[in-house]
């Protein structure tokens, strides 16, 4: 998907799409290593408080799924949802472009990430979003 | 008072568990806490401390709430909160009181009204309102996480552990799932509190609705409600008592909480699994028991997906070995190991807070020898399991007294 930078807004800050490729980024703790997607105070493994930022791999493997069909109000449904295991990173995501059901996804299945538009808000910005593919 | 290390339960009762629509969370409350105390033949006045969760409404105060309707009497109350384990966090900060030598006597208290509840852990944010995408919270999200990035609902997760079980060990099936939900709901036609006691066949299981893959509803707990209470003491205390009273007090021979530590990809999807096989280790070093002394559990089957995972976490199988244990008919109450003979959360019901302290209820009736026709027969040793998300799990060891 090619997407220019401008104009655009990812639906979360560990989404990056204008360095090269769209991509994740964790913070990792420079002390122990550990990886976190969220806004960190500390390390909850070892209690350090520097972290860098580092790239997650965009391939990776089926961890574990869902077939989501009963769902919060409003969010469509069924969806796929699944851990990912990109090279030792677990990752939270949705799969896509695959039929949401049992005889077509299985764990242990290789993906990759891709990105999709959530819409336009009134000032022409597309939020974007990401999700996992089946890696053909 | 003195400190001791030996902790009894005295009382313990639980409501009829399903819908109460005249009864508000007080009364079922004070049902639960007043038959407990008449259970221990003690009163209010003996009790010195009370420890009380109400996790829907935790900033409401239940335990005072329910002091007004029972009995001031000036003692401390605390009012916990621990996602589905707040009944056995409950119970064990009352042990904890009783076992310090700050009372004598504890009293325990979880409530719930969750009948009509609906999906529980779906976030609640309303969506496609905003003007702007603006970034907010912890991943300065623009939009609602909760089905773009995964699930966040109850049923999802746990399908998730489950299906990570089988993504390590391989051998499980959507219909080994639906046959564990099978076993529980089978068991509740013997329990008279249960919320629901119907037996349901597989076909019926696995064709009902589907909530996530691969737990349908009849798979998932039933929410409801109820309330469930107990009153503890130590063992100096119980020697003063009655041969009835004696006899009829269960040992809490263990009683662990922990939290979920540090591993590689636990905040991603919550790891159920190490918390659990720790405070199942630390129950049975505490206890001197082994899995195999067990006469019957009572383990926190939120979903199918769930209690497979902890006939593992609680080591009542090899590692890896779930599926093959089930596969055994270890677990039906006629098995090596019943499990949930009381019906489980997917029948008997889980108003959330009261669920800690009625699985320990439901040991205790049978090593009292009092559960009529579920009983399981000569039953002298117990385990009680509940974990809530975030995460925390209780784990007790109770035993029949010797006297």
């Amino acid at each position: 998907m090619e997407v220019g930078v401008a104009g655009q807004v990812p639906m979360v800050d560990y989404l990056v799409l204008d360095d090269g490729e769209p991509h994740l980024v964790a913070n990792e703790c420079a002390s122990c290593g550990a990886r976190f997607f969220d806004r960190r105070n500390a390390c909850a493994k070892c209690f350090a408080t520097q972290f860098t930022t580092v790239p997650i791999a965009t391939e990776g493997t089926v961890r574990a799924f869902t077939i989501v069909a009963f769902a919060a109000p409003g969010v469509p449904t069924p969806f796929v949802a699944a851990v990912i295991d990109c090279d030792g990173t677990q990752v939270r995501a949705n799969l896509t472009n695959i039929e949401p059901d049992p005889e077509h996804i299985r764990s242990g299945m290789d993906v990759r990430l891709t990105t999709y538009s959530l819409g336009e808000d009134s000032e022409g910005t597309t939020a974007v979003g990401f999700a996992f593919s089946p890696a053909v | 008072m003195s400190a001791s290390d030996d902790v009894w339960i005295l009382g313990i009762r639980m409501t009829k568990f399903g819908k109460h629509p005249d009864l508000d969370t007080v009364d079922l409350a004070a049902e639960a806490a007043i038959g407990a105390l008449d259970d221990a033949g003690v009163t209010m006045a003996d009790v010195g401390v009370l420890a009380a969760g109400n996790l829907m409404n935790a900033s409401a105060g239940i335990g005072q709430q329910l002091q007004k309707q029972i009995g001031q009497t000036g003692i401390p109350v605390y009012n916990v909160a621990n996602a589905c384990a707040t009944g056995a966090t409950a119970l064990r900060t009352a042990i904890m009181a009783v076992k310090a030598g700050e009372a004598d006597y504890g009293m325990a208290v979880g409530v719930e009204k969750l009948a009509g509840a609906g999906l529980l852990g779906a976030g609640g944010v309303k969506r496609g309102d905003a003007k702007t995408w603006s970034p907010s919270g912890r991943y300065g999200a623009v939009a609602p996480i909760d089905g773009r990035i995964g699930t966040e609902t109850m049923p999802g997760v746990f399908a998730q552990i489950g299906i990570e079980y089988d993504h390590k060990y391989g051998g499980l099936s959507f219909e080994l799932f639906a046959r564990i939900s099978e076993k529980n709901h089978a068991h509740s036609t013997l329990n008279p509190l249960a919320a629901y006691q119907k037996k349901f066949t597989l076909e019926e299981i696995m064709g009902d609705v589907m909530i996530a893959y691969p737990n349908t509803r009849p798979m998932c707990s039933a929410n409801c409600d109820g309330a469930a209470a107990a009153v503890v003491c130590n063992g100096e205390t119980l020697k003063s008592l009655s041969l009835q009273q004696r006899r009829r007090a269960v040992k809490v021979s263990a009683s662990v909480l922990t939290t979920d530590p540090y591993e590689e990809g636990c905040q991603v999807l919550p790891n159920v699994n190490t918390l659990t096989r720790n405070a199942a280790g630390t129950a049975y070093e505490q206890a001197g028991v082994s899995p195999g002394d067990l006469d019957l559990v009572e383990l926190h089957d939120c979903f199918a997906t769930a209690e497979l995972v902890h006939y593992d976490n609680l080591m009542l199988c090899e590692e890896g070995g779930a599926a093959e244990f089930f596969n055994s008919g270890a677990t039906w109450r006629d098995g090596s190991t019943p499990v949930n003979v009381s019906g489980g959360l997917q029948s008997k019901g889980h108003p959330i807070a009261a669920t800690g302290i009625a699985n320990i209820w439901e040991i205790c009736h049978h090593l009292r020898g009092e559960a009529g026709d579920r009983q399981i027969a000569n039953a002298k040793i117990g385990l009680a399991h509940v974990i809530g998300l975030g995460s925390a799990c209780g784990v007790h060891i109770l035993e029949r007294s010797a006297a």
